[in-house]
């Protein structure tokens, strides 16, 4: 942990004594407009400009919120909140963390099998490589509704169709980086194991799996963050009542920027704890298997 | 008594199609090696000395000739482990211990788990490096690494030894000591070696036989029996014989138009 921070206090302190000024300026921007008109309907004329930015600060429903408002937000919806409460993000982000979590499961394996198919087969190379990168080039906002009307339509309902989403997200990156993986080991390596006449299964598992580990955790790495995205998109075009993206849903129809502003940054913060989960066990394979001092 | 032939050559030659146009990587080989030789292949890069160890080793097709491998097809005698292949660089695989990479061909072979503890650490004992079976090859120098690897390519115990420049990338220090234990370990083993390099005093020191190769395209151009005992060591460098063997090879590979600047 000491390693993972020393030295980047800095850094990351400037940035975000950075943000958050802009957003400052961004608030009283944003919310003066509105602020101006209750003035106006009050008949208040000689306010002053630091009245004028306190009151931009504390609105009901601001365009913008200021970080203050958002993470009392934070705070009320998740410490203050039981867990089971239907307006805890905790229990929300559960909700979406399940599907977030099966869907990059299933898109793991399904990247590490297409990979091996594609290393192995010319066929498989020429057949299934542009669909997967097709794959990717259509929105997947406009795929998942599709996916959990045809799912539902076949009486899959629930946790995995929005699973499903994630899958298609995550699957992608663990493909392309294990398709290098599998392909790394130098032709001196499956010279040797061609002097041992090594089958193919073999040299898959003794040679091209084992060398392919670190791209597979960078793959991973990204296929996390994707697979979150991805569960939050699959909970929007559904009307879901629970989860991190019905709760953003929610909050655009009633104008509750600040729900929405809590829930996306809680999102983030899902979003990063996941990624260094990942990192913390590719650290832990890696020192595992000699390969860090 | 007959010595038996392990490698048999007959007219072989190896042409490369490139986009330049035909590429004689091997022409007109003829060459024999017996059971317990230790043969060094000689030559200045691009003479073919490596395409033909790995034509020996099935790595590569002939286009033409015959070779025969312990009497077989170098295809058959590959498929049935007849020999072991060092490599000009150690590739010992970065997640196994150094008994973990000594113990791959065994595994992939089949031996069964306490055979296989018993040939890493006879082999690592062999190499000296019994000391550091449960390290990281990066935890070794280079030297160790390459003498891992030759454990790793004896530990299956082939009858032929394989090597392609394993010492080129070590300095000259290190290179001198390796070739003594190299050669301390052929005697102990009697092996059946062929060892490609580019240094003179490397293949004199080491060999039975010396095969002078020539570039462009690639041809033996002398074959010089040894005419030391095997039983030599590094003084041996000092006197008049292996001088003049060095002599007699740094002719051939000058006849041989190895030092012309190329064309």
């Amino acid at each position: 942990m000491k390693v993972l921070f020393s030295g980047s206090l800095i850094p990351i302190s400037t940035v975000l004594i950075f943000i958050f000024s802009i957003w400052y300026v961004g608030t009283i921007l944003l919310n003066s407009p509105f602020q101006k008109d209750v003035y106006k309907r009050k008949g208040v004329e000689n306010y002053t400009y630091s009245q004028l930015v306190k009151d931009t600060m504390s609105q009901k429903r601001p365009v913008l919120p200021p970080p203050h408002q958002v993470l009392i937000e934070l705070w009320n919806s998740t410490v203050n909140k039981k867990i089971t409460s239907k307006r805890s993000l905790v229990y929300h982000a559960g909700i979406t963390l399940s599907s977030t979590l099966l869907g990059f499961v299933i898109g793991s394996l399904l990247g590490i099998i297409l990979a091996v198919a594609i290393v192995y087969s010319r066929t498989c190379d020429m057949t299934l490589m542009p669909w997967i990168i097709t794959s990717q080039t259509i929105p997947i906002l406009a795929i998942a509704p599709m996916i959990i009307v045809v799912l539902s339509a076949l009486g899959i309902q629930g946790l995995l169709p929005k699973a499903f989403i994630s899958t298609y997200l995550s699957f992608f990156p663990v493909t392309i980086s294990m398709v290098k993986g599998l392909r790394s080991p130098e032709t001196i390596e499956l010279d040797m194991m061609k002097t041992w006449n090594a089958n193919g299964l073999q040299t898959l598992l003794r040679l091209r799996l084992p060398s392919s580990v670190p791209f597979l955790f960078a793959g991973m790495k990204i296929g996390i963050a994707a697979a979150l995205v991805g569960a939050i998109i699959g909970e929007l075009p559904t009307g879901a009542v629970s989860g991190l993206g019905a709760r953003m849903l929610q909050g655009s129809y009633y104008g509750q920027m600040v729900q929405i502003w809590s829930a996306l940054i809680f999102a983030s913060l899902i979003a990063a704890l996941l990624v260094t989960m990942i990192d913390v066990i590719r650290l832990s394979t890696l020192k595992r298997f000699g390969q860090l001092n | 008594m007959t010595k038996v032939d392990v490698v048999n050559i007959d007219n072989l030659s190896l042409v490369f199609n490139t986009n330049d146009g035909d590429v004689h990587a091997l022409q007109d080989i003829d060459f024999k090696i017996s059971k317990g030789d230790f043969v060094s292949l000689i030559g200045p890069s691009g003479c073919g000395k490596t395409t033909l160890l790995r034509v020996i080793a099935d790595l590569q097709l002939p286009t033409s000739g015959s070779i025969k491998v312990n009497g077989k097809s170098p295809e058959r005698a590959r498929s049935e482990r007849d020999y072991g292949y060092v490599f000009q660089s150690p590739a010992l695989f970065p997640w196994r211990t150094i008994s973990g990479n000594i113990g791959m061909p065994l595994e992939i072979m089949g031996f069964n788990k306490s055979e296989r503890k018993e040939r890493i650490e006879k082999n690592l004992d062999l190499v000296n490096l019994l000391d550091f079976k449960n390290k990281f090859p990066w935890q070794l120098s280079g030297g160790m690494q390459q003498r891992a690897s030759i454990a790793r390519a004896l530990s299956f115990d082939p009858e032929l030894l394989l090597m392609d420049e394993p010492f080129g990338a070590l300095d000259e220090i290190v290179r001198d000591h390796l070739n003594e234990q190299l050669l301390d370990l052929w005697r102990k083993t009697e092996k059946t070696v062929v060892f490609v390099t580019h240094s003179i005093p490397e293949a004199v020191f080491l060999s039975t036989h010396i095969v002078v190769m020539s570039p462009r395209p690639g041809k033996i151009f002398d074959v010089i029996e040894s005419p030391l005992s095997a039983d030599r060591n590094l003084s041996i460098r000092e006197t008049p014989e292996f001088l003049k063997i060095a002599q007699r090879v740094r002719e051939g590979l000058r006849a041989g138009h190895s030092y012309d600047d190329e064309k």
